[in-house]
């Protein structure tokens, strides 16, 4: 019997080796994809190797870093003052929302409280900024999925928002407009009138996108169901923003930590029930008709008064005290030269920036330079998960996802 | 009754068709687009573009070389070298900006206290090689002599806020 037993497991044994090697011969190693770093659905130069069992994506590898400019670097050799520009060109379709972190970092070290007026104008772009970023990335999201048109009409809004931007602070991306203890300048007479103009014409743009893409069974077939993210995984992997509130965490850091005058503001959070790539894209619509009444508020509590600290250790004191008062003069020149002091000690002060938490960790030394100043890009967390977001989908798929994640790779390089 | 409905809107695209007509109407609306060269799109007195050095309307240079601009500049674009003319003013005999190391962040502008380093309202100064841009003083007087009317009138628009 016990004989039997062993001739029984080595004919198995034979069998498997047999099937072992005829696997061997016929079965094909994981076809390597380069996805990227040139390719337009790669959003910038994001290089994705993939590793393909047919059209199956069995491991999707992200190479980043060919857009590192070693920004946190630099800043530890520039003022703060200088520092600012660093920061629109981080998350390049976000630009203030950046600044906006930046300054109320440094704001905090300092202690200095930023004027009411100049509070509510951070909100109204930072807001303006949110809108923007969103009309970007659904419009060329659909545009990764197949559809041309809201592309196309995104721009036209896009432009407009551009414009006001250009009005504000005199360019149209690389704003270089919040700056610690407020706003570089007042909003330029009849800028309100107008943003208020297109925050009432905005959301008949959104209501044609929705006809153009909420119900279409293309873009449904593209997106339903695809790169799900159950709301622990999207915990576990550190997502924020639109990526975990389409999981089902109502999570935005304007509702759970208020900065600026967010608490004054009566707004809603969207949250997605399925977390998929659809989940994604509704939240994104909904946050942008929530950031429209963030911005009529906004308009219409604005007070009038000054929008940059008084305080001239901090901020330059205006043209015409400049010109006139010796006193100013000397502040001037301290502050375009040497820049000021900011007490040593180190925070870490998070906003709600259109891709998720956007963070900076800064370490002041006491000079008039920061010591260290890591930045925290929500997109960089966001990367990270695609791997288990698009493993078993197809390759066009993965475009799905990537576009859905709403990444720019001035913030993950850095 | 959904049932119903949901099957008649599969069969008869009516999401599809109503994208198209939605398309359709903005075919026959009026285009937003502009004829570029020709056109162009509006641009505010804050406009941050080229840079030019301007002149005392009595045709006396205002910089000064107080060398503000050049401490300031976060991209480290911008080269002075100074001394005292026959006069005995204090004036630049060097003044170079690096139009390729530019950021166009402003810094520069703000902080000059003669208003002489400005960011006009010129966009269209892209060239075929990378030495064109290599911006010397005698380009950046001609800059400022050629934008002059329009830097002017743009400061005056924008003084209340400054």
């Amino acid at each position: 019997m016990n004989n039997a037993l062993m001739t029984a497991k080595t004919e198995e044994q034979d069998r498997d080796e047999t099937l072992r090697e005829i696997s061997d011969e016929t079965h094909i190693k994981p076809y390597t994809l380069n996805f990227g770093p040139q390719h337009p659905a790669a959003h910038g130069v994001l290089r994705l190797v993939l590793e393909m069992e047919g059209e199956i994506v069995e491991r999707a590898d992200p190479h980043i870093g060919l857009l590192h400019r070693g920004t946190e670097k630099l800043i530890e050799y520039k003022t703060y003052t200088q520092a600012i520009p660093y920061f629109d060109r981080l998350d390049y379709v976000s630009p203030m929302n950046q600044e906006h972190v930046f300054a109320m970092s440094v704001e905090r070290l300092l202690g200095i409280t930023v004027p009411d007026r100049a509070q509510y104008i951070r909100v109204l772009f930072s807001e303006l900024t949110r809108i923007l970023n969103h009309v970007l990335n659904i419009t060329t999201y659909a545009l990764d999925v197949g559809a041309i048109t809201p592309s196309l009409w995104g721009f036209e809004e896009r432009e407009k928002g551009m414009e006001f931007y250009d009005r504000v602070c005199g360019a149209r991306l690389h704003a270089n407009y919040f700056r610690p203890g407020g706003v570089r300048y007042d909003m330029p007479a009849g800028l309100a009138q107008d943003m208020w103009d297109w925050t009432e014409s905005f959301p008949k743009f959104l209501d044609d996108l929705e006809t153009l893409l909420t119900e279409n069974r293309i873009f449904k077939q593209r997106t339903v169901d695809i790169g799900t993210v159950s709301p622990d995984e999207a915990v576990e992997w550190g997502f924020t923003g639109p990526m975990l509130r389409a999981s089902g965490f109502a999570w935005d850091l304007r509702k759970s930590q208020p900065y600026e005058v967010y608490d004054k503001m009566d707004f809603d959070i969207p949250v997605g029930k399925t977390g998929d790539c659809y989940a994604r894209y509704l939240v994104r619509m909904e946050e942008m008709r929530q950031s429209l009444r963030i911005m009529q508020q906004a308009l219409n509590e604005m007070p009038a008064g000054p929008v940059m600290t008084d305080d001239h250790k901090v901020s330059p004191p205006s043209r015409m005290d400049m010109k006139q008062s010796m006193e100013a003069m000397i502040h001037h020149f301290k502050l375009y030269t040497e820049g000021y002091h900011v007490p040593a000690g180190e925070t870490y002060t998070a906003i709600e920036a259109p891709k998720g938490e956007m963070g900076v960790y800064l370490v002041s030394d006491g000079t008039n330079k920061p010591y260290k100043c890591h930045v925290r890009a929500p997109g960089f967390a966001h990367l990270q998960g695609l791997d288990f977001m698009s493993k078993g989908h197809m390759l066009a798929d993965a475009v799905s996802i990537i576009g859905s994640m709403d990444i720019v790779f001035g913030e993950i390089d850095r | 009754m959904s049932f119903l409905r949901q099957t008649a809107n599969a069969f008869l695209l009516t999401e599809l068709v109503a994208g198209m007509w939605l398309t359709l109407k903005y075919f026959f609306r009026p285009k937003v687009t502009i004829n570029y060269p020709y056109e162009k799109g509006p641009i505010s007195p804050r406009f941050r573009g080229e840079h030019a050095l301007r002149r005392y309307p009595n045709g006396e240079e205002r910089c000064i070389a107080c060398k503000l601009c050049e401490a300031i500049c976060p991209a480290q674009a911008i080269t002075i070298e100074a001394e005292p003319r026959e006069d005995g003013s204090r004036r630049t005999t060097r003044y170079d900006i690096d139009m390729t190391k530019c950021i166009y962040c402003g810094l520069c502008q703000e902080a000059c206290p003669v208003d002489a380093i400005v960011e006009g309202p010129n966009f269209e100064f892209a060239t075929e090689t990378r030495e064109e841009l290599f911006y010397n003083k005698d380009k950046l007087l001609e800059n400022g002599d050629k934008w002059e009317a329009q830097i002017a009138a743009n400061l005056v628009a924008d003084a209340p806020y400054r």
